[in-house]
């Protein structure tokens, strides 16, 4: 994990792109981390029974890995203010999110990076987040 | 609409029921719609004056066993939080989150009862849209967390992808021992009448009747009777008039009580309409619509069917017949006593 730079991360910064295969297991053990019980996120019967193809990620989820997204790039100094995601279409099992992120206002410490996760069907996230730097 | 009848009598007969169907049938949509819409409203306004709720204290502190495991699930290798004693804050509300079994107390949010109405009213899809967390800090090891949720607001009805629906609003708080927020959310949700059931057979499921009956709350007797078979007449309970169709006042009476009957099922035709242009959407033209008389005292207006539109007659005797229009609607249509 790198170190931080404050100075790297500057509007316009464009974050690598993560790249997350969305696996039964990823599915499941992240529902199941974030004490989420609802059929739809690991009973494949269930979640068809109500209309979805396959399992899919909760929101918690996507919240933690829109955090990690970030994280992973700024390293372990930044502290996470704010995460406004504005949810899209499902993030099913056997999909890939892919994480995309550009630094879009820097003011001193405050910066603000929007954040889109795409999946096969299209946007499954957008989201802004809003970080500082000690 | 256009008349078919051959003397002077039908025609002012058509045309009283054409007139009277007519405005009984816009005005039903109208007050029904608009009746639905402002109990929700109401509740919606009630839920949210009762402000911040506080909820039941998480079962664990914030622990390093929870945090290693949501960051092992997570693929989230930040040494920051385990090394400095504090939580991911995008954990917020993993700590206050029910396990598979709820552990009773006082879990109840003011955000259920709107959610419930809705789903009463057949919006029973949800899908969250929204989800705002701030962090006013991490939350440290040791500390229990304690929920507190505002109901925000109703917007809606509104058409969207999924189907018509309303999005609820809520905001959350989590507060460390004592009262001091640690992190706070707003969530919204679109809860929505779903087009069509799901199914394990997409390939067998009809497409949706496009005339949907407004359900509120004094026309769901009604409709739940049509889904199990039963022609339900709204009764009076202080004066034991029935009226039809239904509403929320005895007009004899000005009771407010209600109950309701079952009809035998049959009638006669009291006045009908054949209908020929313009085109109604799901329904081929010609057709008839009947105001049905019924032996129990009420009127009631339905489309009668496995007759050809050009022998329905005043005074024929029909019977009640339920027709799935499609997936999820069944409407309760006249047939004739004969077929």
């Amino acid at each position: 994990m790198r170190t931080p730079t404050g100075d790297d991360v500057a509007a316009g910064a464009v974050l690598p792109e993560l790249t997350i295969d969305l696996t039964p297991t990823l599915v499941v053990s992240t529902a199941l981390a974030t004490m989420d019980f609802t059929p739809v996120h690991h009973d494949v019967e269930g979640a068809r029974a109500q209309g979805s193809k396959d399992i899919f990620l909760n929101i918690l989820t996507t919240m933690g890995l829109v955090e990690r997204y970030v994280t992973d790039w700024t390293g372990p100094e930044a502290i996470i203010r704010r995460i406004d995601v504005r949810l899209g279409v499902p993030a099913y099992a056997g999909d890939r999110l892919s994480l995309t992120g550009t630094v879009v206002a820097r003011e001193g410490p405050d910066v603000t990076a929007e954040v889109r996760g795409r999946v096969s069907l299209g946007d499954h996230a957008t989201a802004v987040v809003t970080f500082t730097f000690p | 609409m256009t008349g078919t009848g051959t003397n002077a009598g039908e025609s002012a007969a058509e045309s009283a029921a054409k007139s009277a169907a007519k405005s009984a049938a816009k005005s039903a949509a109208k007050s029904a719609a608009e009746s639905a819409d402002e109990e929700l409203r109401e509740l919606a306004d009630k839920q949210a004056a009762l402000g911040e709720v506080r909820g039941t204290p998480a079962a664990d502190p914030v622990n390093a066993p929870m945090i290693r495991h949501w960051l092992d699930a997570m693929g989230d290798a930040n040494p920051a939080y385990l090394d400095r004693g504090v939580a991911p804050p995008a954990m917020a509300q993993v700590w206050t989150m029910q396990g598979v079994r709820p552990r009773g107390g006082k879990d109840g949010t003011p955000v259920d009862d709107v959610l419930t109405a809705l789903e009463a009213r057949g919006y029973t899809g949800v899908v969250a849209t929204n989800c705002e967390q701030t962090y006013h800090r991490y939350a440290r090891l040791g500390e229990r967390l304690t929920p507190a949720t505002r109901f925000a607001g109703l917007a809606g009805p509104k058409r969207t992808a999924l189907g018509e629906g309303y999005f609820a609003t809520w905001n959350v708080t989590w507060y460390a021992d004592g009262d001091e927020p640690v992190a706070e959310m707003m969530f919204r949700v679109l809860k929505f009448r779903p087009r069509t059931r799901a199914a394990a057979a997409p390939a067998e499921r009809r497409e949706p009747y496009p005339l949907r009956p407004a359900v509120n709350g004094d026309t769901a007797f009604f409709w739940e009777g049509v889904r199990r078979g039963e022609l339900r007449i709204q009764s009076c309970a202080g004066c034991g008039r029935l009226r039809h169709p239904p509403g929320p006042i005895c007009p004899h009476c000005r009771s407010a009580d209600r109950s309701y009957v079952t009809a035998a099922g049959d009638g006669t035709v009291y006045s009908y309409v054949v209908h020929h242009h313009p085109p109604v959407p799901g329904r081929p033209t010609p057709f008839a619509v009947a105001v049905v008389e019924l032996p129990e005292g009420v009127r009631i207006v339905g489309n009668v069917v496995d007759c050809p539109p050009g022998e329905v007659r005043i005074g024929m005797a029909v019977r009640v017949t339920y027709r799935a229009m499609d997936d999820e609607l069944t409407l309760p249509l006249w047939a004739p006593r004969e077929s």
